[in-house]
């Protein structure tokens, strides 16, 4: 059923009313905006990083497609916030890679947040890992930062998709965020774009 | 401002004859595409998505689903859809469907697809479609089964700047 009006006094009445967000709803939204996007060129890139994030929105979305030049069928991408390469993330992870599901977590703190496997180079060939994060909150001072990410890729011959929880533990706004390949570069089409989600 | 995140079209399903939903013409001018299918069906399948009126081999997927007891996974290569999660014959359940940079002629394309089934599970999967085309159409059925009234797809483009 569509959402048609919003009874007076409720708190939800100051919400900007916009047409096209939910299948088949009138809905409420939030607002989403381009900030940025990076596209790697011929050569690679060793990493995308967006910097200069404002502070005006509530949540962030990435969204985009990669592909690492590592000497494997896929690889890991890993994220960073403001440049901290300290041991202050964690993550917990629910797989499928086609035959099992498999859950897993850190053992300690690593120095990065995982987001899930992209294809490599003895991968199919023009076949690039998607991922839609999510980063909640990110500009408030009295929080650690939680991401959701969902990622995948599928190779033909092989293929993995994956819910990943993620913790950043730093109450600093979120004012740019890296992604890379674990220890290699992101090869040309690899591309991501920054999305700002505005609340009321 | 310019829109970033805008509906492309709806179809809302009517009658009791209805076996696919296509959307053609899709413009290159978005960066993004996603498509939200609320449906319920006469007898209960997967959602199974075709590009560009492609019936070849060229698909594939890698899935992940939780059925309330256990989790599995399981892939299938070189089949004629992408596959979603299974949809019930009892509620209208929601398949959310991300296509990411699904112009750029250069890259295959690949589809993350997450599935809400009340009576069945939930699910997540991967789909690649081996084609540098830029998508244009998306066909959206359920291996020929009769899709209910009242079940509703929409097609957004998210624009990048």
């Amino acid at each position: 059923m569509a959402i048609t009006s919003i009874k007076t006094g409720s708190s939800f009445t100051n919400l900007t009313k916009y047409d096209s967000f939910l299948a088949g709803n009138a809905a409420y939204n939030p607002s989403f905006e381009s900030i940025a996007t990076v596209t790697v060129g011929s050569g690679g890139s060793s990493s995308i990083t967006f910097s200069s994030i404002p502070s005006t929105y509530t949540h962030l979305q990435i969204r985009g497609i990669l592909r690492s030049d590592r000497g494997y069928a896929q690889a890991g991408n890993i994220m960073r916030f403001n440049s901290d390469t300290g041991n202050n993330y964690s993550w917990h992870g629910l797989v499928g890679d086609g035959s099992s599901a498999s859950a897993f977590d850190t053992q300690g703190l690593p120095s990065f947040m995982y987001l899930g496997e992209m294809p490599a180079v003895s991968g199919l060939a023009n076949t690039f890992g998607t991922v839609v994060i999510d980063i909640l909150d990110y500009a408030n001072t009295n929080k650690y930062k939680t991401v959701k990410t969902l990622s995948g890729n599928d190779r033909n011959s092989a293929g993995v998709v994956g819910l990943i929880s993620g913790n950043w533990r730093n109450t600093a706004a979120i004012t740019s965020i890296s992604i890379k390949e674990d220890v290699s570069n992101l090869v040309q089409y690899s591309s991501l774009a920054l999305y700002g989600i505005k609340g009321v | 401002m310019a829109t970033t995140y805008e509906k492309i079209a709806t179809q809302s399903v009517s009658g009791s004859s209805t076996t696919n939903v296509t959307f053609n013409s899709i413009s290159g001018s978005y960066t993004d595409l996603v498509l939200i299918v609320n449906a319920k069906l006469a007898a209960s399948n997967n959602i199974s998505l075709r590009f560009n009126s492609d019936t070849a081999s060229n698909y594939s997927y890698t899935y992940i689903f939780g059925s309330g007891t256990a989790a599995s996974s399981g892939r299938a290569s070189s089949t004629t859809y992408i596959y979603g999660g299974s949809t019930s014959t009892t509620n209208y359940d929601t398949h959310i469907i991300n296509i990411n940079n699904y112009s750029n002629t250069s890259t295959n394309k690949t589809a993350l697809i997450q599935s809400a089934v009340t009576s069945i599970g939930a699910s997540a999967w991967v789909g690649l479609w081996r084609s540098t085309s830029a998508i244009t159409s998306v066909d959206v059925s359920f291996l020929g089964n009769i899709i209910s009234a009242g079940s509703t797809f929409t097609i957004y483009g998210i624009k990048a700047a």
